[in-house]
C-alpha cells in the first residue's frame, strides 16, 4: 500500500471516531445538556472531517462538511439555540455524513437527494431570517442558494452582501504553542496569509525568548501582535487560523460590534483565570459561549463562576481523561489467555495432590497453595479483562437504527442508552450487534403504538426505548425495554394457534404465551414490513444468545409495555458447567442449559415405545434421554433410578431429561477447541481440562436432544480410509 | 507429504524409528514435536476405533491415533511403557501411539525404497517407501491420512 493510501486509511479510521463522539455529543445535546463544551466538541469533531476531505480533495464531503460546520458554529457562538428540531435536524445530518465518508472511503455511492435536502435544511438552520439579533455572517446567505461549487473563501466576492461594510480595524494577537510548529504550520505564511485581507501592522513580542541555554528548541516563545485594516469581518480573520486555532493563543479584538465584546469577555476570563490559578498551565483555548452582554465591569465579579466553569471543565477531564493505550495482536492476547487458563489448571492439579499427600491444612505448603490460588485467579481476571470492551460500540450504532425505524414506521421515539460502559468479552459484543439490532426494532416497530393510538392511551406521543446494559452476578445484563402496549396475548395465541404451533385448547400461563413469540416460525406482524417479519423472528434472536451461552426472558405488561433481557457471560473463553459422570466418563453440561436437576423415582418413568422413555415432572411428560446410550458410551439403557436426571431446555424451549450418573459438581471450566486438532463431534460442543489434568468433553445439548427426537442413534459414517 | 518435503535438508535426513508389534516403522523427524509417555486418553464418542481419545498436551486437546489399529494390527493395550510421538499434520496436532520409540536413522533420499508390491491397501495408503538399515526393514509413514479423512468438512 502506499503512503498516501496510508494516509488515506488512517484519515476515515479518524473520521470514524469523529463521526461517533459527534453523534454522542449531539444525543447529550438533545437529552438536555447544554455544557458549551459538549456544543465545542460536536463543533471539534466535524471540523477534522472537513480539512482532512478537503485535503483528499472529496469534494462533497467538504462541502457538506462545510454547511454542517457553519450551523455549529452557530449554535456555537449561542446564535442558534438547540431546540428538539434543530438537534434533530443535525443527527440526521450526522448520518449523511456519516454516509458521505463511507462513500469516500469505499467509493460506493450516496443519496444525493438526502443530501441535498439535509444541506438545505441546514443552510436553512443558519438563514439569518432567524430571530437572531447577532451579527450574521455572509456565509450562510450564500449557502441558502446552495450551489454545489467547492466552498470558495474568496472573500473578495463577499460584499455582494448589501450590508456595506466599513474598514474596520482587528487587533489580533497570536501566541503559537509548541504543537503549532510540531504540526508543520509556519507563522510566516499564517501572517502573508493575513495579508490578503487587508493591510498589516505586525509587531512581535520576544520577550519570552529564555537565554539560549535554557531555549528548548522545539519551544514556541514569540507572541505576533497584528493590527489588521480591513473590510472583511472576524470570521474571515478565524479562516485563516482555522488550522492552528487549536494551537495556538488567538486573541482578535474588532473596534466595534458584539463579536468583539464577546471576544473581549473571553481574553478578560482567561485573565481572571490566570489571576486566580497563577500555576496553571498555559490556558486552554476554550471559545466559551460567553454572552455577548457581559460587560467587562461584571468581569471581576464573575471569577467566582468562572471557577464553576474550571470546575466543570476538571469534571469532564475527570471523567474521560486521556488513556493511554496499545494496541496488541489478537492473537497474542488469546495466547496469553490460553497460557493462564493452563496456569489455573495447573494451580488446580497440585492443590489436588497436595490434598492427597495428606498434607495437613494450615501447614506451610497448603498456605503457599491458597495464596497461589489467590494469584492465579487474579492474573486470570486480569487477563480477561484485556479482551473485555465496553458495550459502547455496540449501543453506538443504535441511535442511527431507531433514527430510521422511527422514520420508516411513522413513530417518534426516543433512545436511552445506559451502561455504555458496561465491559464484555470481545468475542461476545461482535455477536451481539445483530440480535440487538433486532430487538430494537421489533420493539418500535411491534412494541411502540402509534402516535395517535399513543396519545389516545393517555401517554406522550414520543414512545421510549430503552437499551440498558449492567453486571449482574458474573453475567452481563442487557434490557431491551419499550412503554408501548406490551405483548397483546391474545393475538399471540390466536396467532400460534394459526400456525399450529400449540393445540386450541392449550392453557397456557402468561408468561408462557409470552415465550411463544421465541417458537421458530411465529410471527405477529399482521403484515410482513420492512423493518421486522421478514421471516427471521425472535426464535433467531433467542438461538444467536444461547449460542452465546446466554438466556433471553421477557416480562410485558399491557398498556405498559415489554422488557426483553438479556443474560450473558462475559466472556467465551470460560463457562459455568456441571460436571456429570456418565458410564464412567466426566462430561461437563453447560449451567445455562439446566433448568433443574431431580432424583427420578421409579412412578414417574414410564417405557414410551420401543427402547424411549419419558419421565413425568409435575405431570408433564417429558422425553427421558439417556446420555450414556446417546453418546454410544454404553449399549444398555442405564437404570433411571440410580441416576440422576437434569432437566434442560434446548433450542425452541423444548424441554427434555438429561439422564446422568452422578453429578459431580458445579465449576467454572476453561473451554478448549476440539477442532483444532481434530474435528467436530456430534454431540459434544468442546473441550476441557478438569483438576486432575484429564480432558472432559462439554456436551452439546441441543444436539444431543436434536439427535434422541430423530429416534435414529447416529450412525458413524463408516471411514473407508481414504487414501 | 509437503511436510516432508519441506522439511529436508540437504542430502541427509533424519528420521524417527519406532515399532509396533514386531515391525519397524518411522517418521520424519521434522514432523515430530516430542516424544512422550502414555497417560490414560478421555474416549470420544463417535470416533472411529483407531482414535483413542484426547489427552491434554499443555492445555491443547490431543487426539491419540493408535498406530497399530490405524495400520491394521490389532489395537494396542496401552501400558505405561506405552509411548505417544506427538506429531504436527499439516496445522494439526496428533499424537501416535506407539509401542517404543527405537532409533533415530540419518538416511538419504536415495536410501527410501518404493513400496513392494506385495503391500496390502493399507500399506499404500500410509507407506511412503521402505528403508533397509542393518538387515532390518523400516517403513517410512506418511503422516497425511493418519486422521480420519476429513472431517475437515464437517469442522
Amino acid at each position: 500500500m502506499d503512503s498516501m493510501a496510508v494516509i488515506k486509511q488512517t484519515f476515515f479510521q479518524e473520521c470514524e471516531e469523529q463521526l461517533s463522539e459527534l453523534e454522542t455529543g449531539l444525543l447529550e445535546i438533545e437529552n438536555g445538556d447544554h455544557d458549551p463544551e459538549l456544543v465545542n466538541a460536536v463543533f471539534r469533531s466535524v471540523h477534522p472531517i472537513k480539512g482532512g476531505a478537503g485535503a483528499f480533495s472529496l469534494d462533497d464531503l467538504v462541502h457538506f462538511a462545510h454547511i454542517f460546520e457553519n450551523t455549529l458554529d452557530l449554535m456555537r457562538s449561542n446564535r442558534l439555540q438547540p431546540t428538539p428540531d434543530v438537534v434533530k435536524t443535525m443527527l440526521r445530518a450526522a448520518d449523511v455524513l456519516a454516509d458521505l465518508v463511507r462513500a469516500a472511503r469505499d467509493g460506493g455511492g450516496f443519496d444525493n437527494a438526502r443530501t441535498e435536502v439535509l444541506a438545505q435544511e441546514l443552510a436553512a438552520l443558519s438563514n439569518p431570517g432567524g430571530a437572531t439579533a447577532a451579527p450574521v455572517k455572509e456565509e450562510p446567505v450564500d449557502l441558502t442558494q446552495f450551489r454545489p461549487v467547492p466552498i470558495a473563501f474568496n472573500f473578495d466576492e463577499e460584499p455582494a452582501a448589501p450590508a456595506e461594510v466599513p474598514k474596520k480595524t482587528f487587533t489580533i494577537q497570536f501566541k503559537p504553542k509548541p504543537d503549532l510548529y510540531a504540526k508543520a504550520n509556519e507563522t510566516g505564511l499564517l501572517l502573508r496569509e493575513l495579508e490578503r485581507l487587508g493591510e498589516l501592522r505586525i509587531s512581535c513580542d520576544t520577550t519570552e525568548i529564555p537565554l539560549l541555554s535554557e531555549l528548548d528548541p522545539e519551544g514556541a516563545y514569540l507572541t505576533w501582535t497584528v493590527e489588521l485594516e480591513t473590510d472583511c469581518d472576524e470570521s474571515a480573520i478565524r479562516e485563516v487560523f482555522e488550522f492552528v486555532e487549536w494551537d495556538c493563543d488567538l486573541e482578535i479584538k474588532g473596534d466595534a460590534g458584539a463579536v468583539a465584546e464577546e471576544l473581549d469577555v473571553l481574553a478578560l476570563i482567561r485573565k481572571v483565570r490566570e489571576a486566580v490559578e497563577p500555576d496553571a498551565p498555559a490556558a486552554v483555548e476554550t471559545a466559551a459561549p460567553v454572552k455577548a452582554q457581559e460587560s467587562e465591569d461584571e468581569a471581576p465579579h464573575k471569577s467566582a463562576e468562572v471557577q464553576k466553569f474550571d470546575a466543570n471543565k476538571a469534571d469532564h477531564s475527570l471523567s474521560s481523561p486521556p488513556q493511554t493505550t496499545i494496541r496488541v495482536d489478537l492473537d497474542r492476547v488469546d495466547r496469553l489467555i490460553d497460557l493462564v487458563g493452563e496456569l489455573v489448571i495447573n494451580q488446580a492439579m497440585l492443590a489436588q495432590r497436595v490434598t492427597e499427600a495428606g498434607l495437613v491444612r494450615g501447614s506451610d505448603v497448603t498456605v503457599g497453595l491458597d495464596e497461589l490460588e489467590q494469584l492465579t485467579r487474579g492474573i486470570q481476571d486480569s487477563v480477561m479483562a484485556i479482551r473485555a470492551q465496553p458495550v459502547k460500540s455496540v449501543f453506538q450504532r443504535m441511535p442511527r437504527l431507531v433514527r430510521e425505524v422511527a422514520s420508516l414506521t411513522g413513530k417518534s421515539v426516543r433512545l436511552f442508552t445506559e451502561g455504555e460502559n458496561t465491559e464484555v468479552d470481545k468475542t461476545v459484543i461482535e455477536r451481539l450487534a445483530d440480535p440487538l439490532t433486532h430487538m430494537i426494532r421489533n420493539a418500535i416497530d411491534h412494541g411502540l403504538e402509534k402516535p395517535e393510538a399513543r396519545l389516545a392511551a393517555g401517554k406522550p406521543e414520543e414512545g421510549l426505548v430503552r437499551l440498558s446494559a449492567a453486571h449482574r452476578s458474573g453475567r452481563i445484563v442487557i434490557e431491551v425495554a419499550d412503554d408501548g402496549a406490551g405483548i397483546n396475548r391474545a393475538r399471540v395465541k390466536a396467532s400460534a394457534v394459526g400456525k399450529g404451533l400449540i393445540s386450541a385448547d392449550a392453557q397456557l400461563t402468561d408468561d408462557e404465551i409470552d415465550n411463544l413469540i421465541f417458537l421458530p416460525g411465529f410471527s405477529t406482524a399482521e403484515k410482513v414490513s420492512d423493518i421486522s417479519g421478514r421471516g427471521v423472528g425472535m426464535d433467531v434472536v433467542k438461538r444467536s444468545i444461547q449460542a452465546l451461552g446466554g438466556r433471553i426472558s421477557i416480562s410485558s405488561r399491557p398498556g405498559y409495555g415489554s422488557v426483553f433481557t438479556l443474560s450473558l457471560p462475559l466472556t467465551l473463553a470460560v463457562l459455568d458447567g456441571m460436571v456429570v459422570t456418565v458410564a464412567g466418563q466426566t462430561l461437563v453440561v453447560p449451567l445455562t442449559a439446566i433448568v433443574e436437576t431431580l432424583q427420578p423415582k421409579v412412578s414417574d418413568v414410564h417405557g414410551f415405545g420401543e427402547g424411549a422413555r419419558v419421565i413425568a415432572i409435575r405431570n408433564m411428560f417429558t422425553p427421558l434421554i439417556d446420555v450414556g446410550r446417546e453418546l454410544g458410551y454404553r449399549s444398555e439403557a442405564a437404570d433411571p433410578l440410580t441416576g440422576v436426571a437434569l432437566l434442560v431446555e434446548s433450542e425452541g424451549s423444548v424441554r427434555s431429561a438429561l439422564l446422568v450418573d452422578a453429578i459431580q459438581g458445579q465449576r467454572q471450566v476453561v473451554i478448549k477447541s476440539l477442532e483444532a486438532n481434530y474435528r467436530h463431534v456430534h454431540g459434544i460442543a468442546a473441550a476441557t481440562i478438569l483438576g486432575d489434568g484429564r480432558v472432559a468433553l462439554i456436551l452439546d445439548v441441543d444436539a444431543v436432544v436434536a439427535n434422541s427426537h430423530s429416534e435414529t442413534a447416529y450412525i458413524e459414517p463408516q471411514f473407508d480410509l481414504a487414501g | 507429504m509437503t511436510e516432508i518435503i519441506k522439511s529436508e535438508s540437504g542430502n541427509g535426513r533424519e528420521l524417527i524409528a519406532f515399532r509396533i508389534g514386531a515391525q519397524e516403522f518411522c517418521v520424519d523427524i521434522m514432523s515430530v514435536r516430542e516424544i512422550r509417555g502414555w497417560t490414560p486418553a478421555t474416549a470420544l464418542p463417535q470416533s472411529p476405533g483407531f482414535v483413542r481419545g484426547v489427552i491434554n498436551l499443555r492445555g491443547a486437546v490431543l487426539p491419540i491415533v493408535d498406530l497399530a489399529a490405524r495400520l491394521g494390527f490389532p489395537p494396542a493395550e496401552p501400558t505405561a511403557r506405552h509411548v505417544i510421538i506427538v506429531a504436527q499434520i499439516g496445522s494439526q496436532i496428533v499424537g501416535l501411539l506407539v509401542d517404543a520409540v527405537s532409533d533415530i536413522l540419518t538416511v538419504t533420499d536415495g536410501s527410501v525404497q518404493p513400496t513392494p508390491d506385495v503391500a496390502s491397501e493399507m500399506a499404500k495408503t500410509f507407506v511412503r517407501g521402505v528403508l533397509a538399515v542393518e538387515g532390518r526393514m523400516i517403513s517410512l509413514i506418511a503422516l497425511d491420512n493418519l486422521l480420519p479423512a476429513q472431517e475437515r468438512e464437517a469442522a
